[in-house]
């Protein structure tokens, strides 16, 4: 493990790791992400890449009007994302990799998806705006985690991003890292409050530095528009890769997990961003996978793009357009 | 400096208030009924036809809600907006559909005509389709006609104005949304319907219009389970069965009229509330009365 890394880290450290990130070409970043979309993807392949997008996907609500039975409603669909799959598809379809709620919701959602392999994931540190102090943000991870959450989406405080305040920045997320103990952590860094690419990638930088192997990045907590787009994806996927080239060179090659969220609707969206997955972190060896084409290092942050994904299996499956209420969903 | 750059028009389709061209990127040639080339057009796919049920689905159920009045003005509005363009039509059913001046004509007064007949209907098929039946209880009993949702049509090549206005028109005035495919041979009718649906305060999504091979849409829009019913006409023997079979399988409504005769169009019958009837479903609700 490299934790001890994180641990060490001063706030000199800090200040040198976003002095040296590279600046980015906000021209050739969105010309290359628009590139992503030109591939043809049919029939197998389309299929296992509906299917495995849909194992990617962290299913969520994060609404004031949350209710537990609203949570269990959610779980049920996490679980069995096509009740007819059976009939309809002659298979199981996956489950969805994590149901994500509020800290409060915590403990209905590990009741509900305890045995089946699902991951409850908790948003926690004052979502969605980060705008508490940090002991208070800090007792609600521990919260969370007590309550049985295995992965946690803490926010950064922005402002004090965008003022360079990058050491309290650091801090935070390194104390955050150490409130999780062995839940996996995402540090969402709202990047549609960061302004620019170049922001976009200092901040994921000084995240990576300070997160564990296996922790992720994340771009948005889906309350502020824009929420994921591809080109800012892309901006966070270089980041990753240079982490894990970097650190490759010394033998510990770190992989740190991706999490677009907000935004993405359709399946032809998710296709698109596993092609850029795929042709930005690997593959290592020609002809196979990116380590990162998994869910414990690619999640999609949605909840309605669930329906797509089913409803384009059961029209590949059928050869007819589904109608709304054919999906279990929303 | 006389000579101009030709402005050309390239007619694109018609789904949710906006004009795009087909996602497939196909285009077809337009003819003039001499056989030299008018303009391009889109040629729909199966991905189009899906865009447009999707518009219509979701503009469906506030457009059912508004007063059947409203729906009566917008209808109306769209008959002023068809007056004012009476000259482009004409010269298109001359040039395209190679009518005669005093056919074309006739055709855009019928098809004008045509939407204030539905104007009118809007807010009077209720009293003339549905009732108040009979029971022997001490209750209300009534019938009431509702929107059956989504509706496909797909129009006839000859009359290519009167034929699409009339199948388009009942289903809306009743507060459908409907997905309306252009006979194949004068698009450039279909998409100036288009033009003046969009400025007629018609909301976007209500009405959707696609161009290019109906024969190649029937399967999908028969089977899209998205789809409430289908309305068509001047479709061949295989492709009724087509549509009949694809329907079955979630019960849409399908109507299909036979009119081989053009003239047939023109007459007042086309003007019945029975056309509404196509795309409406019957609800019946008991009410204890007072008695």
């Amino acid at each position: 493990m490299t934790s001890s890394i994180a641990n060490t880290r001063t706030k000199a450290d800090d200040v040198r790791t976003v002095r040296e990130a590279p600046s980015v070409d906000a021209v050739m970043l969105e010309q290359r992400a628009v590139g992503f979309k030109t591939r043809s993807i049919k029939t197998a392949s389309k299929i296992a890449g509906l299917k495995l997008a849909l194992s990617m996907t962290d299913l969520t609500t994060l609404e004031g009007k949350d209710s537990p039975e609203k949570v269990r409603a959610l779980c049920q669909r996490a679980i069995r994302p096509m009740p007819d799959d059976e009939r309809v598809l002659g298979e199981r379809l996956p489950s969805v990799a994590a149901v994500c709620v509020y800290p409060r919701m915590v403990g209905v959602a590990r009741e509900c998806v305890e045995g089946t392999g699902i991951c409850v994931a908790s948003v926690a540190t004052g979502f969605p705006s980060g705008q508490s102090s940090i002991g208070v943000r800090l007792r609600e991870v521990e919260e969370a985690v007590a309550a049985g959450a295995d992965e946690i989406d803490m926010v950064i405080s922005r402002g004090a991003f965008l003022a360079g305040r990058y050491g309290e920045v650091a801090e935070e997320i390194r104390e955050t890292a150490a409130a999780c103990g062995r839940a996996h952590l995402k540090v969402i860094l709202e990047t549609g409050e960061l302004v620019t690419y170049d922001n976009v990638r200092r901040a994921s930088d000084l995240a990576i530095a300070n997160i564990r192997d296996g922790d992720f990045i994340k771009t948005s907590t889906g309350k502020v528009s824009p929420a994921a787009t591809m080109p800012v994806t892309l901006c966070m996927l270089q980041a990753i890769a240079d982490e894990f080239v970097r650190m490759g060179r010394s033998g510990s090659g770190r992989k740190i997990g991706m999490k677009p969220a907000g935004g993405i609707r359709t399946a032809k969206d998710a296709l698109h961003y596993l092609v850029m997955v795929q042709e930005t972190l690997g593959p290592l060896t020609p002809g196979e996978a990116s380590p990162w084409m998994t869910p414990t290092l690619f999640r999609f942050g949605a909840s309605s793009l669930v329906d797509d994904l089913v409803r384009q299996l059961r029209r590949m499956a059928t050869g007819v357009y589904a109608a709304g209420y054919d999906l279990a969903g929303s | 400096m006389t000579d101009r750059l030709a402005v050309q028009k390239t007619y694109k389709l018609f789904i949710n208030g906006a004009f795009p061209r087909s996602e497939s990127g196909r285009t077809f040639t337009v003819k003039h009924a001499d056989g030299s080339l008018h303009a391009h057009a889109s040629h729909a796919s199966r991905k189009d036809l899906r865009a447009a049920v999707e518009a219509a689905r979701s503009a469906q159920r506030k457009w059912d809600a508004s007063p059947a009045v409203l729906r009566g003005q917008i209808l109306y509005r769209a008959a002023e907006m068809l007056e004012g363009r009476r000259d482009e039509f004409a010269a298109l059913l001359r040039v395209v559909d190679g009518l005669d001046a005093e056919d074309a004509e006739r055709e855009v007064s019928a098809s004008i005509d045509r939407l204030v007949a539905f104007a009118g209907w809007a807010d009077k098929f209720q009293q003339v389709l549905g009732s108040h039946n009979p029971v022997a209880g001490p209750y209300d009993n009534f019938t009431m006609p509702e929107a059956t949702g989504v509706v496909a049509i797909f129009a006839p090549e000859a009359p290519s104005l009167l034929g699409l206005v009339s199948l388009i028109a009942p289903a809306i005035c009743a507060g459908n949304a409907v997905v309306a495919i252009a006979g194949a041979r004068s698009p450039g009718v279909a998409i100036a319907l288009a033009e003046v649906c969009a400025t007629s305060d018609v909301p976007a999504g209500v009405i959707n219009i696609l161009t290019g091979d109906p024969g190649e849409l029937i399967p999908w829009a028969a089977g899209h389970r998205d789809v409430d019913a289908i309305t068509a006409a001047g479709v061949d023997d295989a492709q009724a069965s087509a549509l009949r079979e694809g329907a079955g399988e979630n019960l849409k409504r399908v109507t299909i009229h036979e009119r081989p005769d053009r003239d047939a169009w023109f007459e007042a019958s086309c003007e019945g509330p029975e056309w509404i009837a196509a795309s409406i479903e019957f609800k019946t609700a008991w009410h204890p009365s007072a008695v």
